[in-house]
């Protein structure tokens, strides 16, 4: 390895004059960029001696071909001087501590100190001269004013030029100030900015080639109107205009002068540009990078591969590779699948030889390296099934977002991945493309395989819970098998089973409880109480309204989300406590099966007939809503009269409003109520209870009623004046001209009711799209802030410097990827010490 | 008419508390560290100014935490950083 030294220290500063003569090869002097057969003049701005870009030439300074050569500096002899913009504000600091005669610094400080402290006592008077010094202004972006007059470059220079070495060296200046006003304009090299040549054989120029064909034209015409003695007022607009051109080839965003634009009005991308913003050189090349050996397609559920697989397509898996080093024991696999060469999967695309020469597997070729491979070759295999890669969805937020899986290889062109994997991704299957990366060595492989595989995650630091589990028709199918009503023959049962793939010995007994069913895939040692969704809320205990488990038995209640579900089920997080990894994703898996397998078998239909509701609930519907609609004009009627009893803190108007907003909500309650003791059980209503899909307020809002709908969390009140729309009167406070919705979805809503709707859509629109964009924001500064900070092995966060940030991580030193909801789980923790025993 | 207030005795800031040479010593023991790897706090910080501790001291405060309900930690004096 090459000798490794510490930095020390890096200085950055400003290139002087000097400087740039002598790294230039070429002095600039021409605006064309081409003669008349198309070969670039001598120099002009594409001079060849700044570097090749053409693929065969070689470089006219150091013989080097295209890669070879990095590109040579040429430099440009400005007509007239003229201020760095990206150094405007300095110079303007400097002006102020600078006399304006001798050029020394306007303090009586003679000892180190900052340029900030010198300007907090800058002397009005100069104590080297005596010179009484002006007033300096600046404005954005470079022009510069003493005692109101204008302050030229040239000036400015003059006056950096007289300040003493010493001076600056008080105020920590490394450099000279007059660098900051620059003679000689440093010409990148042609390598930095290659022209593209079309298929019409045009050639098009890079943005940085064409503002530099500006800034030699304009100092062209500068120099020339200096030269033939030209008004003063043609050289001042000329300079000004060198100096627009100068400052734009640096930054085309500065704000206070036009940004220089192509001829299509697109804005020229420069220098600054180059760097800046997330499509910059910083944060696009250099913070992140595209790399090799991943792949990207849509997703598609399936719910017959685990949760740790990933369904890679077949042409995917032929294209992605892993090196395989030929030994003993895998000589048999790698001849095999290069004799399958690179059309057949699982086969090979490339061989290298102990040399390092690389061999593609052509199907010409296939055989024959075959039979020359012997150990110490390295044969690029195709994927194959049971290899580590990483599955990633975008945005990734948190560490679940990159889960290392298991491949198998599936035709068609989707990935495919377990439903129960797709909260820690949040992905659904509208279209979701997912990336899919292949660890190249053995030591990434084991570290995926160990730190990032789906078994690993289901815990999640967030909340301290169980994030991977079953969800939707999982959900639905396990309640509707774990329900008393549920009984079946041990045919059934055994088919059941069969279809979840799931081994297990049945009770021998003729009439088999769904329970039963599936108590058998539950650790025989799992005792847990707790309350099912199906119940919550309810007042009244049925017989199924507590869940419990004895001894892996489930004895009472339903399992639905709040046994199963993603972030709250019980029997999930207890089994994570109490067993390893895979038997958690074991159970995950057939539990989820066993779910869709009841559905299978059952079958399991929606339909807008669900929210049916009889004419006796719509009755009560009506009536509700009608009762409170009168209440509400009681109360307008009693605020008009002015016997309305305000609320503290509150103008009688907005007291008035607080009031109308329970009233309606109160209407709202009453028609879920309804709807809750009006609709027959069906599966939308299943769905909702035990929550695998949807909520009784969407049950409610397609039955009954809609409810108030709000715009900044307050009734309607934008619109016309003193109205909402123009078809109510002045003043008008009823409910249906301030958003209230009587109807349902099913009903249909009235033109007024649909206009409501639709600008609380655009509300909760804007909302989501705002809220993204500054959580990701908030991420982004977040983790800049912490991503150097690691917990060390004496339980101490340290920073890049090892100074301590935390001397316990997180004040508790708990991980919350392995907590109980954030808390030490002290129960769980004797118990199991207890059983440690036995 | 001028109120003097003292910041220590309002409920939201912790205690803190000057370690003397000794503890000091244990500390940096303990974690193995210089003592410019601490945590640190500006001379003119105004709970430093109240409890009259000076540039070089460690302060043990004493807070309230949302996740162990009590947490220790440890800050050096420093001169105010540019
Ligand atoms: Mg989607
Ligand atoms: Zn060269
Ligand atoms: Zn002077």
């Amino acid at each position: 390895m090459a000798d490794m030294k510490e930095v020390q220290s890096i200085e950055f500063g400003v290139l002087s004059p000097k400087m740039i003569l002598k790294m230039s090869t070429v002095r600039i002097a021409r605006a064309e960029l081409y003669d008349p057969d198309g070969y670039p003049i001598d120099g002009g701005v594409m001079d060849p001696r700044m570097g090749v870009i053409d693929p065969g030439l070689r470089c006219r300074t150091c013989g080097g071909s295209v890669g070879d050569c990095g590109g040579h500096f040429g430099y440009l002899e400005l007509a007239r001087p003229i201020v760095h913009v990206l150094y405007a504000k300095f110079v303007y600091k400097l002006l102020k501590v600078i006399c304006r005669k001798c050029g020394k610094l306007l303090t009586g400080i003679r000892e180190k100190t900052s340029l900030k402290e010198v300007m907090k006592t800058a002397n009005k008077k100069c104590q080297g001269c005596g010179e009484e010094q002006g007033e300096i202004k600046f404005e954005k972006p470079y022009s510069f004013w003493e005692d109101k007059a204008p302050l030229n470059p040239m000036s400015i220079r003059e006056r950096f030029e007289k300040t003493p070495d010493e001076d600056l060296e008080l105020i920590r200046v490394r450099i000279r100030p007059e660098w900051l006003i620059i003679t000689i304009l440093p010409v990148p090299p042609v390598t930095v900015r290659p022209s593209i040549t079309l298929e019409t054989g045009e050639r098009s120029e890079d943005d940085l080639t064409h503002k530099l064909v500006d800034i030699v034209r304009i100092n062209q015409r500068l120099k020339e109107n200096i030269d033939i003695g030209a008004p003063d007022f043609i050289i001042e607009d000329l300079w000004e205009l060198l100096q627009y051109h100068v400052s734009t080839f640096f930054d085309n965003e500065l704000t206070g002068v036009p940004h220089a634009r192509h001829r299509s009005g697109r804005g020229l991308k420069t220098l600054v540009q180059r760097l800046k913003t997330k499509e910059g050189r910083f944060r696009s090349n250099l913070a992140g990078k595209r790399v090799n050996f991943c792949a990207r397609t849509v997703i598609s559920p399936d719910n017959n591969i685990d949760i740790d697989e990933v369904g890679v397509p077949e042409i995917i898996a032929k294209e992605l590779t892993i090196p395989s080093r030929v030994t003993d024991f895998n000589i048999a696999m790698v001849k095999e699948v290069v004799k399958n060469g690179p059309n057949v999967w699982p086969g090979a695309n490339y061989a290298i030889r102990p040399d390092g020469r690389k061999k593609k597997i052509t199907e010409e070729s296939r055989n024959e390296i075959a039979e020359e491979i012997v150990n110490g070759w390295i044969v690029e295999r195709h994927l194959q099934n049971g290899d580590i890669v990483l599955f990633n969805r975008q945005p990734s937020l948190h560490r679940m977002s990159i889960m290392a899986h298991r491949v198998k290889v599936m035709p068609y062109r989707t990935f495919r991945l377990n439903l129960c994997v797709s909260p820690p991704y949040n992905a659904d299957f509208d279209g979701d493309e997912m990336n899919l990366h292949v660890p190249q060595t053995e030591e990434a492989q084991a570290e995926a395989m160990l730190l990032m595989q789906v078994q690993n995650q289901v815990r999640s630091p967030r909340f301290g819970g169980p994030i991977i589990a079953p969800k939707n028709d999982h959900i639905s199918g396990l309640f509707l098998l774990t329900r008393k009503e549920t009984i079946m023959t041990k045919e059934e049962a055994a088919q059941i089973l069969a279809y979840a793939g799931i081994d297990a010995e049945l009770p021998d007994k003729e009439k088999i409880a769904g329970k039963e069913v599936f108590s058998l895939l539950l650790p025989k040692t799992l005792d847990i109480e707790f309350q099912s969704t199906w119940h919550k809320g309810k007042a009244e205990k049925e017989e199924d309204s507590n869940v419990v488990i004895k001894d892996g038995k489930l004895v009472k209640g339903v399992i639905d989300k709040s046994a199963v579900g993603s972030e709250e089920g019980a029997i999930i997080d207890k089994i994570d406590k109490v067993s390893t990894p895979q038997e958690v994703s074991d159970f995950i898996n057939k539990v989820s099966r066993l779910g869709t397998a009841m559905l299978d078998t059952r079958g399991f239909t929606v339909g807008i007939s669900d929210n049916d509701l009889s004419d006796e609930a719509k009755k009560l519907v009506s009536k509700a809503i009608k009762k409170a609609e009168e209440d509400v004009a009681d109360l307008i009627d009693q605020y008009n009269k002015g016997k309305l009893e305000g609320l503290p803190d509150r103008s009688l108007n907005a007291s008035l409003e607080v009031y109308i907003m329970q009233r309606l909500a109160k209407a709202v309650n009453e028609c879920g109520e309804i709807v809750s003791s009006h609709v027959p059980e069906n599966d939308t209503i299943f769905m909702a209870r035990t929550g695998a899909r949807g909520s009784l307020v969407n049950v409610t809002q397609t039955a009954a009623c809609i409810g108030q709908e709000t715009v900044l969390g307050q009734r309607i009140h934008r619109g016309y004046l003193n109205r909402t729309l123009p078809h109510f009167k002045k003043g008008d406070l009823s409910p249906i001209s301030h958003g209230f919705v009587g109807t349902s979805f099913k009903a249909g809503l009235t033109p007024f009711e649909f206009f409501w709707d639709s600008l609380n859509g655009r509300e909760g629109l804007m909302d989501k799209s705002l809220r993204t964009r500054h959580s990701g924001y908030m991420e982004r500064r977040l983790v800049n802030a912490l991503q150097d900070l690691k917990v060390k092995y004496d339980m101490t966060v340290r920073d890049l410097t090892n100074s301590i940030v935390q001397f316990v991580p997180g004040e508790d030193g708990i991980d919350p990827a392995k907590s109980n909801w954030g808390k030490f789980d002290v129960d769980n923790f004797v118990n199991m010490e207890v059983s440690k025993d036995d | 008419m001028k109120e003097e207030i003292k910041i220590t005795s309002h409920f939201v800031v912790p205690k803190h508390e000057i370690l003397t040479p000794d503890e000091i010593k244990v500390l940096l023991d303990k974690f193995k560290i210089s003592i410019n790897q601490l945590p640190r706090i500006a001379e003119d910080d105004v709970v430093v100014k109240e409890i009259g501790a000076s540039v070089g001291d460690v302060l043990k405060i004493t807070r309230a935490s949302l996740t162990a309900g009590v947490s220790q930690y440890y800050r050096l004096v420093v001169r105010e950083q540019l």
